[in-house]
């Protein structure tokens, strides 16, 4: 079962670095959403496996609970993550029905054209 | 009055200008001088005991873990100078009423001040030396604010600019030496610092930190050679300038040098260092000062020149230097400030305030021809007045000192500086108020209303009294000060009076008197002089140096920082991967103590889909719409294995989140191109996959080490599960860490969340603003649209769902607390509730029959929260401390009521309207006119059916 998971993470992390590296917005943020996926999975296994555990306390009898903290910690960051995901779509959209253009690096000629700083 | 309140009394009138200017300029000046006047009547409450020798002491730990304490402490050092501070702060709030003109905003102005005043009163009553170090660099940064208040001159901008370069770079170098100086001691309080005297001296690394102190004070005192910024400053309006160069700013280097004066001073080093220093700046200042015809930038020269003056006398290291020193700060504090709204006067009524254009003011102007000339001659050190009191004093010490076994060296300097000084103290009397009258000046010059001359006529009384009857006004202040100054020693013998019987001092005056005659009346030939000798000229030099640090930044910024993201990536990806390498290859890891799970058949299944589907998006990423539906699968996936491993909250957030996130994105995709065109080379593409794969290799193994190892430490998550029931009243651990545990975190989380959603909506609307409308308007849909954009069986389906949908939301709320669910879910659960009627009925119909506004959702939700957690406060408790009970209401069963229900509220409000506004902002894009006049499944019989060429794309 570790296995499983960990290669799991494995393969999302390098699918999402893979297209975070490409230079077009919209694979950029689905790379971002597998990078999301693997750190989740990543926090929340840090609390290591438990099946049939869940954090829920049991009034009548003694049984094995799993660790809730990384949960709450990785709760919080999947709705974060939303957040997130929805600004840089908004930024990159924006980005794109402005200029035309969806590339995420700027060019030498961006540099040039570019409003100079205060001197 | 307790010193905390008179160190925050400034900051807490600070306020006030800035708000009442709306009802006059009279009542923001009367605010601010009416704090100031608290404060001063509070400091003036301890004066009985201060000059008793008593120290007021008030101590508070504000983070003792790091030695910062909040304490203070007032003896006579502090007193004297928190007595100038406000008591000139004080007629500078009435001077500047009448000096500033209707266009200034003045409650700025006051703001200002008051910051900076109380930033001043600060440092001097500070007893650990790191909070004196945060009111220091305060003092640089509000009088940045104050030397820059004209700004929309230039010198103004450019003088606030090096005033803060220069006094802001010497107190990071101040930082350096305290902290060295806390570390010899063991301790960063001022009292315990003061008494180990031998244990800095000897430790080795007295020199670095006295150096580095020095630096600070140095540069804030305005000493040679970074005596430059001074004159530079000195386009601050005159108000400012009276107050930062007589009183309070450049002093706050001689403050601090005389606080350390106990246990720096004395030593060879101290000697050389400072003394000289002094002495030089003194006589350049003195010199330079003679050959302005700006009065303000002679002021500023000849404020340097005292500033040296002082600074030589507490370089001598004795006692009765160090008596003079504090004599002469009072003296020149009051005639300084004089000189200063002098000059101000001037300016203001005659239009300018160049010598040359000056002259024959005495009758125009007597009011200030009188002010004026008492003080200036003060700064000559003529008798009876009280400069020359002090000079004679300083006279007199020199006489003793050797510097490299010259005797002759520091008195000959001493009394050369002395000539310049008077001689440009005659200069500002004669070249400005004697000589003929003009009928060229650029305003006609009459004396000021009252308000602009009251406080200098003040400062000049005391100037004269203080010089007629020192022993009896101050000279209980200068005991208790100079006995504060020197450790608490005994003093030495002197005697504040006038005449001392035929001393070298005496003969040494009456040479710079006749000196200073002697040279103004050859002021017109040693002018040609002056103007013909090279000088290098500071500014340009300043300015020299910031350009070569700014070329450097820039060539460095726009090396590392060129705007290629995906070049960022890269560095960012294998620096870390190879840092976890070096890890990994240097430390040592535990064997493996856990037990693995075995694997199933249908996790097996999943991890089969899970990667299948990531693959499938890495291969065929070119077609975004097809990868969209692969990373739902993914998604999907995740979901069931955080249910599969004992996650149940997870996984219903998860999914959740999933369905909005793709509703997103989908709409996203809706304006974006549908395809990725291939623009990296071959090469390329197997470099990033090369450098992914290792990255994936990374994490993964990292996280199979750490799943096959027990805890390296125990874990507080136990303590969690203990106190969970017990203390926050719940059984759902995880919902009781979210909302009682670590509140904060989550409540930290609900403001970004709601930030989020309002940097999407503003970015929605500034792009709707532009041309970018117009684009949308006519722009054609990627695919074939439905002819039916609101099909009956969905439109049905979703609006007999929406109550259905909203019972489940309130029923995951309320069982959250004990059973999987909570305010999160709840949130996203309505939210989709919501979502599924924009989209069955489209969003314009939506819209129009919905009653609240997300942004006050969000809004309501903070709120809600912050109320919750403040109301831990009315019960004595700390912030988001949470209560409980049970009610027992038949029939019904018992249940549990909880504060943490009410957090609850907050984040499921802050949830939904930060996930319904960013959805809602994007739907905007897909708006076109004619949308309002559909009516999806309303029968209505009077309806025209709509033509066909109206049917849009629907979201």
């Amino acid at each position: 079962m570790e296995a499983l998971v960990a290669s799991a993470v494995g393969v999302l992390t390098a699918a999402g670095i893979f297209l975070i590296l490409r230079r077009r917005t919209f694979p950029v943020i689905l790379g971002l959403s597998l990078i999301t996926y693997a750190v989740n999975v990543f926090l929340f296994a840090t609390g290591r496996l438990a099946l049939n555990a869940p954090a829920v306390l049991n009034k009548y009898e003694e049984v094995p609970y799993t660790d809730p903290l990384p949960q709450a910690l990785v709760l919080t960051a999947i709705v974060i993550s939303f957040g997130m995901t929805a600004v840089i779509v908004m930024i990159a959209l924006s980005a794109y029905l402005s200029s035309k253009d969806d590339h995420i690096d700027m060019t030498a000629q961006d540099c040039v054209d570019a409003p100079g700083e205060d001197a | 009055m307790s010193l905390f309140l008179i160190a925050a009394l400034p900051f807490l009138g600070a306020v006030f200008p800035a708000l009442l200017i709306r009802a006059g300029r009279n009542a923001a000046a009367s605010a601010a001088g009416l704090t100031t006047f608290l404060a001063l009547m509070g400091l003036l409450i301890h004066s009985p005991a201060v000059l008793r020798g008593e120290v007021i002491a008030a101590r508070f730990d504000w983070m003792p873990g790091l030695g910062l304490n909040a304490n203070f402490m007032l003896d006579g050092l502090g007193f004297l100078f928190a007595l100038l501070i406000l008591g000139i702060g004080l007629l500078i709030i009435l001077y500047a009423r009448f000096y500033l003109s209707r266009e200034d905003p003045m409650g700025q102005f006051y703001t200002y001040l008051l910051l900076f005043q109380g930033a001043m009163v600060g440092i001097v009553l500070s007893d650990n030396i790191l909070l004196l170090l945060i009111f220091w660099e305060l003092t640089s940064l509000s009088s940045f604010l104050l030397i820059g208040y004209w700004k929309h001159l230039p010198e103004g901008r450019q003088g606030a600019r090096m005033a803060l370069a220069v006094t802001g770079g010497g107190g990071l170098a101040m930082i350096a030496g305290m902290l060295i100086l806390g570390n010899i001691v063991g301790s960063y309080d001022l009292s315990v610092i003061l008494q180990n005297k031998e244990l800095i001296q000897s430790s080795p690394h007295y020199m670095p930190a006295l150096i580095l102190i020095l630096l600070g004070c140095f540069t804030k005192s305005a000493q040679f050679p970074f005596h430059f910024w001074l004159p530079h400053a000195m386009a601050a309006p005159t108000p400012v300038s009276a107050y930062l160069h007589s009183a309070t700013m450049v002093k706050a280097g001689l403050f601090l040098m005389a606080r350390m004066w106990p246990v720096l001073a004395g030593t060879d080093a101290w000697f050389y260092i400072v003394a000289t220093t002094g002495l030089v700046t003194m006589l350049l200042g003195a010199v330079i000062a003679l050959f302005k015809d700006d009065l303000k930038a002679l002021l500023a020269f000849s404020t340097v020149s005292h500033l040296g003056l002082v600074t030589m006398l507490l370089g001598f290291g004795t006692k009765f230097a160090a008596v003079a020193a504090m004599f002469h700060i009072i003296n020149h504090a009051t005639f300084k400030a004089a000189l200063f709204m002098t000059a101000g006067i001037v300016d203001h009524e005659t239009g300018t305030r160049d010598v040359k254009r000056l002259g024959g003011l005495r009758h125009l102007m007597p009011i200030t021809f009188t002010i004026g000339t008492i003080a200036a001659l003060s700064m000559a050190g003529l008798p009876p007045l009280n400069g020359f009191l002090s000079k004679e004093m300083m006279l007199e010490e020199t006489v003793h000192t050797t510097w490299l076994n010259s005797h002759c060296l520091v008195p000959g300097l001493a009394v050369l500086a002395a000539v310049f000084s008077a001689a440009y103290s005659f200069r500002f009397v004669s070249h400005v108020f004697l000589g003929p009258q003009r009928d060229d000046y650029p305003a006609k010059p009459h004396d000021p209303p009252v308000g602009l001359w009251l406080a200098p006529a003040f400062l000049v009384i005391l100037v004269v009294l203080i010089g007629l009857y020192s022993a009896a006004i101050v000279g209980p202040l200068v005991a208790v000060v100079s006995s504060a100054v020197i450790g608490g020693e005994k003093l030495p013998y002197y005697s504040l009076k006038l005449w001392h019987g035929f001393t070298p001092a005496l003969y040494m005056s009456v040479v710079a008197t006749l000196g200073g005659l002697f040279l103004l009346a050859l002021h017109r030939r040693g002018e040609q002089i002056w103007n013909a000798l090279p000088r290098p000229e500071a500014k340009v030099i300043f300015e020299a140096i910031i350009n070569a640090f700014t070329r450097l930044s820039r060539l460095i910024t726009d090396e590392l920082h060129n705007g290629v993201l995906s070049r960022y990536a890269v560095i960012f990806v294998t620096f870390t991967v190879g840092l976890g390498y070096y890890a990994y290859s240097t430390g040592t890891i535990g064997i493996e103590t856990r037990v693995p799970l075995p694997a199933q058949i249908i996790p097996i299944i999943g991890w089969i889909c899970l990667v299948g589907a990531t693959l499938g998006i890495m291969w065929f990423h070119r077609n975004r719409l097809l990868s969209l539906v692969l990373i739902g699968v993914v998604g999907l996936i995740v979901s069931i294995a955080f249910n599969y491993l004992s996650a149940p909250d997870l996984a219903l957030t998860q999914i959740s989140v999933e369905v909005v996130t793709m509703i997103l994105l989908l709409l996203s995709l809706n304006f974006l191109p549908t395809e990725t065109p291939w623009d990296s080379a071959p090469a390329r593409r197997w470099r990033d996959a090369a450098i992914s794969v290792v990255a994936g290799i990374g994490s993964g193994a990292l996280i199979y080490a750490i799943m096959m190892r027990d805890f390296a430490f125990p874990t507080i998550s136990d303590f969690h599960l203990a106190n969970s029931y017990k203390g926050g009243g719940g059984t759902n651990v995880v919902n009781v860490i979210l909302v009682d545990f670590r509140g904060f975190d989550t409540f930290g989380e609900i403001i970004v969340l709601g930030i989020a959603a309002l940097i999407i909506y503003a970015l929605t609307e500034s792009v709707l603003s532009t041309n970018v409308r117009g684009y949308l308007l006519n722009r054609k849909p990627h695919w074939p649209q439905s002819g039916d954009a609101h099909p009956l069986m969905m439109v049905v389906v979703t609006r007999v769902m929406m109550p259905i949908a909203l019972m489940v939301g309130a029923y995951i709320f309320f069982r959250g607390h004990n059973q999987p669910g909570g305010g999160f879910i709840a949130g996203l659960i309505v939210a989709i509730a919501y979502l599924m009627q924009y989209m069955a009925s489209g969003y314009t119909w939506a819209i129009e029959r919905q009653r609240f506004y997300y942004h006050g959702t969000i809004g309501w939700g903070v709120l809600i929260a912050a109320a919750t957690g403040l109301g831990a406060w009315f019960n004595e408790r700390p912030f988001l401390t949470s209560d409980f009970g049970y009610i027992n209401w038949p029939p019904l069963e018992e249940f549990e009521w909880a504060t943490a229900m009410l957090f609850d509220t907050g984040v499921f409000l802050a949830v939904l309207g930060a996930v319904m506004l960013a959805l809602d902002s994007l739907s905007r894009f897909a708006w076109q006119p004619g949308m309002a006049q559909e009516f999806p499944m309303d029968i209505n019989p009077l309806r025209d059916d709509p033509p066909e060429e109206e049917e849009k794309e629907q979201v």
